[in-house]
C-alpha cells in the first residue's frame, strides 16, 4: 500500500538475530513442559506463560466458530505491492521446480497417493481476497486462489475426526493446524496469487491460505501434508508464539 | 460512609472489594502496557518504537504470551469489580450524580484552589475521571479483543473501523490509561496521605484537608 509494507522485510530482519538468540531460551523451558523433563529447569514464569499459552489454545478452539466467515474484499482493497515475509530474507526464498513435485501426503489420510500441480489444478477451484494479519501487527490485504481445503481432506479420504494437519515446506518451514480450521470453507489450498500462478516469493508451488489465522499459520511451499492426532507444533509455535493463533 | 463504633478521628474510605480490584488491576495493566509496547515495537503503528528497556517479554513471542496470560487476570478482576460494583450500589453512590455542569463547576473550584477535599465523597471532577477511565478501560479491552480475534468479532470490529481501526481503537485507548496514571500518581504524591486508605481501608479524619485544600 505504502513504503510502510516495503520497510516490513527490513525491520524483521534487524530482529531476527535477536530472535534467533531468544528463541532458545524460550524453546527449550517449551521443550522441557512438552516432555515434562526438567533437566533445563525453566522459570516458574516460562512454566506459568506456557501452561497460560496452552489454556488459550483450548479457549480459542472452544470460542472458534466454523462457519463464520473472514471478510471478504474488493480487487480496488488489495495491497500492492504485497509484502513478501519469512524468516529469511526474500532472495533465499526456495526455487521449487514443478517438473517432478508432487505434493506427498501422510498420517491418517486414506488414498496416500502424492499429486502433482496439474492434477490440482484440474479439481474445481475458487478465489477469494481476504486479509493477511501477521502476528507483528501489520495486516495486507490479497487474492489468492485454488483448491477449497476441505474438499481435498475429503477426496483423499483423510479422517477428518482427527486433531490436526500439519505441513512440511521445502524452506524448512513447518506448521499445523486444528481440523475445525482445516475444515473452514474458506481454507484453500492456494496455487495461484493475483490469477497468476503462485510466485515464488508467495510459496510456490503452494500456499496454504487460511484467513482465520495469523499469518505464520499459512506456510508456503508446501511439500507435504500429513493428518495427526500427535501435536506436530511448528517452525514458530516451537518457539513460543501460540499455537492455535486464530482470528 | 462512616461506620458507627469506629473511633470518632477514623473515616472508612475504601470498600475491600475496591481495594483488591485497584492493586490486582494495577498489577495487569503494568504487565499489560509493558507487555503490550513490546507487541507494538514489532510493527509500529506510528513513526517511533518503545524502548525495549521499558518493555516486558524480550521478545514479540515473549511479550505476546504475557499480554494473553494477563488479559485474564485484568478482565476477570475487572468484570467482578463492574458486578460488584453495580449490584452493591457502590457505583450509584459514589459515581452519581455527575453532569458536564458540575464538573465545569468543581474544575473551576479546583484551578481557583477553593475546592475542598473530602475522604468519603467524590467530587465532580473526580467522578468524570472514575468513570471516563473504567470506560477506556472496557473500549481498550474490547478493542484489544478484535485485534485478538478480527474474524469472530468482525461486527464488533465493524464499529472501529475493522482490523486496522481496531490497532488504533486499541492503542488510543492505551495512551489515555497512560495518562490517567499519570495524573493519578502526580495527585497521590500531591497527597501522600490517600495512598493510606486504598491499602487498608481506614483514613485519619481531616488528614487530608491539612495537607492540601484542592482538588486531588
Amino acid at each position: 500500500m505504502n513504503t510502510k509494507f516495503l520497510l516490513q522485510p527490513t525491520k524483521s530482519l534487524v530482529n531476527i538475530e535477536r530472535r534467533l538468540f531468544m528463541k532458545k531460551t524460550l524453546s527449550l523451558g517449551a521443550l522441557a513442559m512438552l516432555t515434562g523433563c526438567d533437566a533445563t529447569d525453566p522459570s516458574i514464569t516460562d512454566r506459568i506463560l506456557s501452561a497460560m499459552s496452552r489454556w488459550n489454545d483450548e479457549v480459542q478452539l472452544a470460542i472458534f466458530n466454523p462457519s463464520k466467515p473472514a471478510p471478504v474484499y474488493t480487487e480496488a482493497d488489495i495491497t500492492d505491492p504485497f509484502p513478501f515475509n519469512a524468516y529469511y530474507r526474500e532472495a533465499k526464498a526456495p526455487v521449487v521446480a514443478e517438473a517432478g513435485f508432487k505434493l506427498e501426503l501422510s498420517g491418517l489420510i486414506g488414498k496416500k497417493e502424492s499429486w502433482t500441480l496439474e492434477q490440482l489444478r484440474a479439481l474445481p477451484q475458487e478465489s477469494q481476497i481476504t486479509r493477511h494479519i501477521c502476528v507483528e501487527g501489520w495486516s495486507a490485504i490479497g487474492k489468492w486462489g485454488g483448491v477449497r481445503f476441505s474438499d481435498f481432506l475429503r477426496l483423499i479420504e483423510a479422517d477428518t475426526s482427527a486433531r490436526y494437519v500439519g505441513f512440511r515446506c521445502a524452506d524448512n518451514y513447518n506448521s499445523s493446524i486444528d481440523m475445525a480450521t482445516a475444515l473452514h470453507p474458506q481454507t484453500i489450498l492456494a496455487l495461484t496469487f493475483r490469477d497468476q500462478v503462485l510466485p515464488t516469493k508467495y510459496g510456490f508451488p503452494m500456499k496454504l491460505r487460511v484467513p482465520t489465522k495469523l499469518g505464520f499459520k499459512n506456510p508456503k511451499h508446501i511439500m507435504a501434508m500429513f493428518v495427526t492426532n500427535d501435536y506436530p507444533g511448528g517452525f514458530w509455535e516451537d518457539q513460543g508464539y501460540n499455537w492455535f493463533s486464530g482470528s | 460512609m462512616t461506620t458507627k463504633g469506629a473511633p470518632q478521628e477514623r473515616v472508612y474510605v475504601h470498600a475491600l472489594f475496591v481495594r483488591v480490584f485497584h492493586w490486582v488491576n494495577a498489577m495487569g495493566m503494568i504487565l499489560m502496557i509493558m507487555s503490550g509496547w513490546r507487541i507494538y515495537n514489532a510493527s509500529p503503528l506510528f513513526d517511533f518504537r518503545f524502548p525495549n528497556e521499558i518493555t516486558l517479554g524480550g521478545w514479540l513471542a515473549g511479550a505476546l504470551q504475557w499480554h494473553f496470560a494477563a488479559m485474564w487476570l485484568l478482565v476477570i478482576n475487572l468484570l467482578i469489580y463492574l458486578i460488584v460494583g453495580f449490584a452493591s450500589g457502590h457505583f450509584r453512590r459514589r459515581f452519581t450524580p455527575v453532569s458536564p455542569s458540575s464538573v465545569l463547576g468543581d474544575m473551576t473550584k479546583a484551578l481557583k484552589g477553593k475546592l475542598p477535599h473530602s475522604d468519603t465523597t467524590y467530587n465532580a471532577v473526580q467522578k468524570a475521571a472514575y468513570i471516563g477511565i473504567l470506560l477506556a478501560i472496557v473500549l481498550t479491552i474490547l478493542a484489544g479483543s478484535v485485534v485478538w480475534k478480527p474474524v469472530q468479532l468482525q461486527e464488533l470490529g465493524l464499529l472501529m473501523g475493522g482490523y486496522e481501526g481496531a490497532r488504533l481503537v486499541h492503542f488510543f485507548g492505551m495512551v489515555a490509561i497512560c495518562a490517567f496514571i499519570v495524573l493519578h500518581l502526580t495527585l497521590v504524591l500531591l497527597v501522600p496521605s490517600t495512598l493510606i486508605p486504598m491499602i487498608i481501608g481506614w483514613a485519619r479524619k481531616g488528614k487530608h484537608e491539612q495537607e492540601a485544600s484542592h482538588e486531588h
